[in-house]
């Protein structure tokens, strides 16, 4: 006797995937699926809720690059397999690598002549960067003061408080003191002077940045270099210098040549830069870079063996892709000093551009320099009646990732609202910024009373307005609880007027 | 009068790359060109200068993914220029890290609730992954001393010598020391008994690894659990322990879901993976799962704010991309423990394949295990007439392979292996393959006449910093090593000659 099977799922993979069960069942959360599914349901069920993602290239908070060239992204996906750290299986990647840290380091003008090596590396980011450096600082601290015979348990590290959190993270995870030159109001950037006062026997550098996060300016370096020549004179501690120039390594040499921040000053003995950042590359790659070997105590690197031959390495990170590396001499290859220089020019056009529209409007105090970074802070002449957060929350509807901030001690009581300028940051799109902004203001300007109390996150406003008893109307902002009951109340305020009103 | 144009001169834009002067100038390499150059031309000169690095896919040195599906690759394209700590600006970005958290907790069977949210973190690969660990049992190590009013400042850590670079550099950049355990001819792991006893008050945990890198076998896990708690019924230390599942996270849950190795056991405090290995992601991620809240300091973890909103961050690195992330998030959805499970018996199978074939040539000895990280680690059985595993090795690169050749690590470096492992998309095709070229390597081998100089190519090895426990390498010179080149080469020459004389003769 013959036994019919039954009839299975009608051809699943006739399905398109909005007609399959894929998009029915709730995405897993917590624990892995039991089975698997077809790819062309994965792909989109992902893609579907990641455009509800920022769009980056909308996101004025970050410097990091956010567009490249197709020819660029085309190299990229055809080396995103590749692990970056086999050196012996991937020789011409490395050697890739090896000609971008050469070009960084004359782009800083390290004392190498002109066929010698530098003495760098590639990272993940200046967080991985600005952790080696330290490290080497530290090493080479202690090795000193061990041959000294004094005690070297105590390191520490002199910054502005304007530092990026990866100084922070590098003190705590390495257990280095760090101690910072406060800010003031007017002045925000580490102050030379100060910072050389605090520098003492167990000071492993001073960490100078150029291109400071929250207001994009230059520290000066020069006169930094200047006054802890002098006191090294006086102490004979041989304190050194590094500079933190994620965003600015990548601007002063094509824009600022003749400022003097790099290599050219003889304390400083190592630099990071971020070639994410204005290096014009995809979120990834950083760059340390050392004077000589000598800075670089040889204990720190390692020589493995297991891949193949030997490989010496120093960073944190082991296994990554090399994509963004090769990358990065793409750009090196593709748009040589002259192109830099012209993206940077268009760049600082754009900020003045950007500057001068908020400026117009009357309202905002500019908080950075015209030199320095391409970026425009900006803060509220008058706060009373609302504040930068609120505007913030108000340029999302616009689609605008404006973030807002205070500054850190001791000029807390500042809070500013801040634009970067990345390459493909055009001029249409600085006017149009400018033109949302002006709706923004005006807004703000004629609906200004605030209910609730500031808060330090940037939340989506919610516009309520209701007719008061004096025809006018009231802008009112309120917390998740208040809402619902508004809402209600509101309805059943309108429908009340509709019946009494005449249809 | 008007001057005429130069062909030359004529618009750069319509000259193909070969036609342009760009493949004529050479590429820069210690200093950045002045001028721009068309971006059809840069691609295609860096294009072809990578055409000389390897295959990724013929690279059986490497752990590491080298294919995924192209619906992947489409998703990880169009995530690549997000930067992941802009936590704010991509909450699904940010969501999706946190479900992988998740899923790999409770695949490693941490104690948590239905819905709770596992505490840990996706990082670029296991090397941060462990920084991250060791990071949080310092601490806890050193407030737990401070508490006593004791000692903190020589905290140590305890594991095999087997374990990979990453460890060494986590001791020596965040100094901490660290105890090895010696290895010894045929058990190439750590000894669990010998681990315990190296234990003392200053021990901030013991590091146990699920797949050794030497030989991919799994440490017992549960044997040093046991041991360990009784020691601290003694002690009162209670030292933890870390779990490095870098490669065996992603193969023991499906193949080996009986065998006891995770949260499971009471003393593991945390476990790293590298979702760039067997989670079948490309290069740049790796996930490290604390079994609580507690495990992990609070001062530790940072909170900022000027990207918009406040962030809490618990990573060495800061900015990086987003798509391996995704990408890993995708494997995770796509394939299931069913689809994992079938990846990882595959790979079992074709080792198994390979094992075989290679046991069959009888030439060598295999020092792997059948249950492990699916990879094939074999040394020859007589080294006749000098030839040693690095020739192999050299010669497998002609016909396209790298299997790379190493020394075991102290106290057993006079044992040299190859290892081949077996990735996802290494198919029995190509291990029937693998064992043909290797058929012809040692026939090649064996017509060649003894090597002239009996010392064997040996490649540097770590050396410790205080030298007592140090391995001794030694490091040919240029010019010996030149001189080596130059013998093999012409004994090579006058061989093949000799064959072909003799057939020559002969017919």
């Amino acid at each position: 006797m013959v036994i019919t099977t039954t009839i299975p799922d009608s051809g699943e993979h006739l399905n398109s995937t909005f007609a399959s069960r894929y998009v029915r069942t709730p995405v897993p959360k917590y624990k892995m699926p039991a089975n698997p599914i077809p790819k062309e349901a994965a792909y989109q069920i992902i893609n579907d809720e990641l455009m509800l993602d920022g769009t980056p290239r909308l996101n004025l908070a970050s410097f990091v690059t956010t567009w490249m060239e197709p020819e660029c992204e085309k190299l990229m996906m055809a080396s995103i397999n590749k692990n970056y750290v086999d050196m012996d299986e991937y020789p011409v990647t490395t050697e890739l690598q090896n000609r971008c840290v050469n070009m960084i380091a004359r782009l800083f003008n390290a004392p190498v002549g002109e066929t010698d090596t530098a003495v760098g590396v590639g990272t993940v980011g200046s967080s991985e960067a600005i952790m080696l450096a330290g490290l080497a600082f530290k090493r080479k601290w202690q090795s000193k003061r061990k041959l000294e015979g004094k005690p070297y348990d105590k390191p520490n590290i002199v910054t502005g408080a304007n530092v990026q959190v990866c100084w922070e993270k590098f003190a705590r995870y390495f257990e280095v003191d760090l101690k910072e030159v406060k800010l003031s109001e007017g002045y925000y950037v580490m102050d030379p002077v100060k910072a050389v006062e605090m520098v003492d026997e167990n000071t492993i550098c001073v960490a100078a940045i150029l291109g400071s996060t929250l207001t994009g300016e230059f520290e000066n370096v020069k006169l930094l270099n200047e006054l802890l020549t002098e006191k090294n004179k006086e102490t004979g501690w041989d304190t050194p210098i590094h500079v933190d120039a994620a965003s600015g390594g990548f601007i002063a040499p094509f824009i600022y040549p003749n400022l003097e921040w790099d290599f050219r000053l003889p304390l400083v003995k190592s630099i990071n830069v971020s070639g994410h950042k204005y290096g014009l590359v995809y979120p990834g790659v950083g760059w340390v870079v050392w004077r000589t070997k000598e800075d670089l105590p040889e204990d720190l690197v390692f020589h493995i063996n297991y891949l193949g031959s030997d490989q010496p390495t120093f960073t944190l990170n082991f296994s990554k892709g090399s994509s963004q590396i090769i990358a990065q001499y793409y750009q090196f290859v593709r748009l040589g000093f002259e192109g830099y220089k012209n993206v940077m020019e268009n760049c600082l056009e754009s900020a003045r551009v950007l500057k001068e529209g908020i400026e117009k409007t009357g309202l905002f105090n500019i908080l950075s320099k015209d030199d320095g970074v391409p970026l425009v802070a900006f803060s509220l002449k008058d706060s009373s009646k609302y504040d930068v957060f609120e505007i913030s929350g108000s340029l999302r509807r616009f689609g605008w990732i404006v973030p807002a901030y205070t500054m850190p001690p001791n000029a807390e009581h500042i809070a500013v609202l801040r634009v970067v300028i990345r390459e493909d940051f055009s001029r249409a799109l600085a006017e149009r910024l400018i033109s949302d902004i002006e709706k923004v203001m005006k807004e703000m300007e004629t609906h200004p009373i605030r209910v609730s109390t500031k808060t330090a996150h940037v939340t989506a406003t919610i516009d309520e307005t209701q007719d008061g008893d004096d025809g006018g109307k009231k802008h009112i902002k309120k917390s998740a609880r208040e809402t619902p009951e508004e809402i209600a109340t509101y309805w059943r305020q309108l429908v009340a007027r509709k019946r009494t009103g005449v249809c | 009068m008007a001057l005429s144009k130069r062909a030359s001169d004529s618009d750069i834009s319509m000259l193909a790359t070969s036609a342009s002067r760009y493949v004529r100038d050479s590429l820069p390499r210690y200093e950045m060109p002045e001028n721009s150059i068309p971006k059809e031309a840069a691609y295609q000169i860096i294009h072809d200068e990578l055409l000389l690095d390897f295959k990724p896919k013929l690279n059986l040195a490497s752990f590491v993914t080298t294919l995924m599906e192209p619906e992947c690759d489409k998703l990880i394209m169009e995530s690549i220029n997000k930067n992941y700590v802009d936590m704010d600006e991509y909450p699904v970005t940010t969501e999706l890290h946190n479900r992988c958290v998740n899923m790999i907790a409770r695949l490693f069977h941490t104690p948590l609730g239905k819905s709770e949210d596992a505490i840990g973190v996706g990082t670029v690969g296991s090397s941060e992954a462990i920084m991250l660990a060791g990071l949080a049992f310092k601490r806890k190590w050193q407030n737990k001393r401070k508490a006593e009013g004791k000692p903190f400042d020589k905290p140590n850590i305890v594991t095999g010598a087997n374990v990979q670079v990453c460890w060494e550099k986590f001791a020596r950049y965040f100094e901490v020391e660290l105890k090895e355990v010696k290895v010894t001819e045929g058990y190439y792991v750590m000894d669990p008994a010998k681990a315990v006893e190296m234990v003392d008050e200053n021990t901030i945990c013991v590091a146990a690894i699920l797949g050794s890198t030497y030989n991919g076998e799994f440490e017992d896990v549960k044997l040093l659990n046991d041991l360990l708690l009784e020691k601290n019924k003694q002690t009162g230390w209670d030292t933890p322990i870390h779990v490095d599942a870098a490669s065996g996270g992603f193969i023991a849950p499906f193949i080996y879901p009986e065998l006891e190795w995770d949260f499971r056991l009471p003393l593991v405090k945390s476990i790293n993976v590298s979702g760039h290995k067997y989670g079948l992601v490309y290069a740049g991620i790796g996930w490290n799962i604390w079994r609580s809240k507690d495990d992990l300091p609070e001062e530790l973890i940072f909170h900022i704010k000027y990207l918009g909103a406040e962030q809490s961050t618990f990573t060495l690195n800061f900015s990086k991309g987003s798509s391996q992330i995704i990408a890993q998030y995708y494997q995770l959805i796509r394939l299931g423990e069913e689809g994992y499970k079938n990846i990882m018996e595959n790979c079992h199978e074709n080792a198994m394949v390979l094992k075989e074939g290679l046991e069959k040539t009888g030439c060598f000895e295999i020092l792997s295990k059948d249950d492990g990280v699916p990879v094939v680690a074999f040394s020859l059985k007589n080294k006749k007439g000098g030839h040693d595993e690095f020739e192999v090795s050299e010669m497998l690169r002609r016909y396209g392979w790298i299997v790379p050749a190493y020394p075991m690590p102290a106290d057993a470096q006079h044992v040299i292996v190859l290892r081949v492992v077996i990735r996802a998309e290494f198919s029995r095709t190509l291990a029937e393959r693998l064992v043909h070229d290797i058929t012809a390597v040692l026939h090649e081998l064996e017509k060649l006449p003894p090597k002239v100089n009996s010392e064997s190519k040996e490649v540097h090895v770590n050396v410790e910093e205080n030298g007592s426990s140090g391995v001794v390498s030694k490091r040919k010179s240029d010019l010996e090593t030149q001189k080596e080149i130059t013998t093999y080469w012409m004994n090579y020459v006058s061989a093949q000659k000799e064959i072909k004389r003799q057939k020559v003769m002969a017919s």
